[in-house]
């Protein structure tokens, strides 16, 4: 068989924390297969050195905060031929869509000493809100090894499984005792995206729903039963808000039941 | 020498027991305490099993509590079934390595460990029953089920507590054992504590003729106390499904009922009531590459009428709704089950109604789709 060229790896970074492009550095022992199979021509988090476009496939961490980040993502999918968003700031616009429909210049105000030098978006979108989003992998961080199984599938020319189903799934396969059930501890797995292999009821703590909404998300059922274990309605509200606040069907329920 | 029908078997004299099935080269699943409930896992001895516990159920609710004894199995089910050992949740159908020439396939089935379920429920038994006649019976038996099933040894406990939301007598399929099983326990608690053990196998008869001191056989009167035990068992069931007999035919006429809307406001479509069920056997499979591409994969795993996927086709999904799928789920397992394989897909458990983090109850499901028909608007209420 003849030496195919390798395929062109990039990783950029958006209003984020890092922590998912850490999770492909985290890929220890696959790491160096990694590098083996594809040329990891631009990951500013893992080398300085980096190789001019037009890429194979493109990860994207991060959400789209400032007119700039408007202007680099559309550079960023027009030099590559795949692009895969990971991590809830890439999908859904991250913790930092809290924003969303608050008043951004008073948040600039009260933090910055100098807010005039601060060019910021009234709003944190995710990057399917800008640009067409070849696949998605959600998580507040990425699992590794759906990362890695994305790329293979990739590498290997058919499309990745990414199972929308709820984290209830995982943690059945798994065999884990049902939290809420069992414990009365309440837990947002219903309603969220598998992908993190059920990692919080595995020590028996509820769901935070880092993956954001599952396929089919009733979240107004889930906010009752949530109810029914004694959270009140502002507890719920938070819930709903973290990671994934900016996903529709979450903010949506936070709204429902936020007192202010 | 054939083992007497029917023997009685000291509460001290249950570590011989197991010893026994041991060294007849089973390794034992049963009953224990973890994560907060009664799951079942490897048990080596008569102290791993729940000593002393209860579980008590309500529609999304379980709850472990002491007992005033320290009965053995003084619970009803828990949130696992034994359908995790015959039909696990993941598992590699292939694998396949590229050579210098083309590739090589390793399809070999894994061995299947002699394995002992201790403790199986009688709705347990007829669970397994259902399984074996969807994944053995016709054309195609599931080769993995198959060896899996074939080095199961069958330790059945009759119930002798009904949980809040069992309903195997209404069912049918419990609580009393009517066979299917290599022994078969009576837990007795007095006057002293005790099991009325049945042997239904040969090989459950060798595994008593292994003990080193026989067990006597049961007098009549602990005879008698057994057969009150399950009679009062299945006088406590939390649960009803009722008129049985009408509700293949009669949910066959609910496809436009109004109650599927009404419990599709609550259904999560989270699936765990078919991963809970014993008889739920839907699989999907997926391959898997690694890096190099020099390997591959194909795994099965459990899946879910509730997800999308589940009948997704060209152009999507069939089933969009929560509506859909709840129906299409109750009406299977209550209903066309019949039509497909002969039997009901429900036997009673109650795990569907226990374990479902909103507390769907399946029997009032049913029971408000087949009552009669509302009074018309303007009438009284």
């Amino acid at each position: 068989m003849s030496e195919r060229r390798k395929p062109r790896l990039a990783v950029w970074k958006f209003a984020s924390c890092d922590g998912c492009q850490l999770s492909l550095l985290d890929c220890e022992d696959e790491l160096l297969e990694v590098a083996g199979a594809v040329e990891i021509a631009h990951f500013l988090e893992a080398s300085s050195a980096t190789a001019e476009g037009p890429y194979d496939v493109s990860l994207v961490e991060g959400s789209i905060t400032t007119p700039h980040d408007a202007r680099r993502i559309l550079e960023v999918r027009a030099v590559s031929k795949v692009l895969v968003t990971i991590g809830a700031c890439a999908t859904a616009g991250g913790v930092q869509a809290l924003r969303n429909g608050r008043d951004v210049d008073e948040f600039l105000r009260l933090v910055y000493a100098r807010p005039d030098w601060i060019d910021a978006l009234a709003t944190s979108t995710p990057i399917a809100a800008h640009v067409k989003v070849d696949h998605e992998l959600r998580g507040c961080p990425v699992n590794k090894h759906q990362l890695l199984g994305v790329l293979s599938a990739l590498l290997a020319g058919r499309s990745p499984a990414v199972p929308r189903e709820s984290v209830c799934m995982e943690c059945k396969r798994r065999g884990t005792v049902c939290v809420m059930v069992a414990r009365g501890t309440p837990c947002l797995g219903p309603v969220t995206h598998a992908g993190c292999g059920a990692l919080c009821p595995g020590y028996t703590r509820g769901c935070y729903g880092c993956f954001g909404p599952m396929e089919t998300p009733n979240t107004s059922s889930m906010a009752q039963a949530l109810r029914a274990h004694g959270q009140a309605p502002d507890a719920i509200a938070r819930a709903f808000r973290s990671f994934n606040a900016g996903a529709a069907p979450f903010a949506q329920e936070a709204d429902a039941h936020d007192p202010s | 020498m054939t083992a007497p029908p029917t023997l009685r078997l000291a509460r001290a004299d249950l570590d011989a027991l197991l010893d026994a099935v041991r060294a007849d080269g089973w390794t034992v699943l049963g009953p224990t305490v973890r994560e907060e409930a009664i799951v079942y896992d490897r048990v080596d001895r008569a102290a791993d099993l729940p000593a002393g516990w209860t579980d008590v159920q309500a529609p999304g609710r379980y709850r472990l509590e002491r007992r005033a004894d320290e009965a053995l199995f003084g619970y009803a089910v828990g949130p696992h079934s034994w359908k995790r050992a015959l039909h696990p949740a993941d598992v590699r159908l292939w694998r396949a390595s590229r050579t210098a020439d083309g590739f090589a396939v390793d399809d070999a089935p894994p061995a299947a460990e002699r394995t002992a379920f201790l403790g199986v429920r009688a709705c347990e038994l007829a669970a397994i029953a259902i399984q074996d006649r969807v994944l053995l019976d016709g054309p195609y038996p599931d080769p993995i089920y198959r060896a899996r099933r074939e080095a199961t040894l069958l330790i059945a406990v009759q119930c002798g507590t009904a949980g809040g939301t069992c309903f195997c007598a209404s069912m049918n399929t419990g609580p009393g054992v009517t066979g299917g099983a290599d022994l078969t326990l009576t837990e007795l608690l007095e006057p002293a504590h005790a099991f009325v053990v049945e042997v239904g196998s040969p090989r459950g008869a060798a595994i008593v003729a292994r003990l080193a001191s026989p067990p006597p056989p049961a007098t009549e009167p602990e005879r008698a106390a057994a057969g009150a035990v399950v009679a009062r068992t299945a006088a406590s069931m939390g649960r009803t499904l009722d008129d049985p007999a009408r509700v293949p035919a009669a949910l066959q006429e609910t496809y436009d009922h109004p109650r599927w809307d009404d419990v599709a406001q609550r259904c999560l479509t989270c699936a765990n009531c078919t991963m809970v069920c014993p008889t739920c056997f839907c699989t999907q499979v997926s391959d898997t590459t690694d890096l190099t591409g020099d390997h591959a994969e194909r795994w099965r795993r459990w899946d879910s009428c509730f997800t999308l996927e589940f009948t997704h086709v060209h152009g999507g999904s069939v089933r969009q709704t929560a509506r859909s799928r709840y129906r299409q789920w109750l009406t299977h397992k209550l209903s066309t089950w019949h039509d497909q394989f002969g039997t009901s897909g429900c036997v009673g458990c109650g795990r569907c109604i226990t374990w479902c983090p909103v507390g769907i109850d399946i029997t009032e499901e049913v029971r408000a789709l087949l009552a009669p028909a509302a009074p018309a608007p303007g009438g009284a209420q």
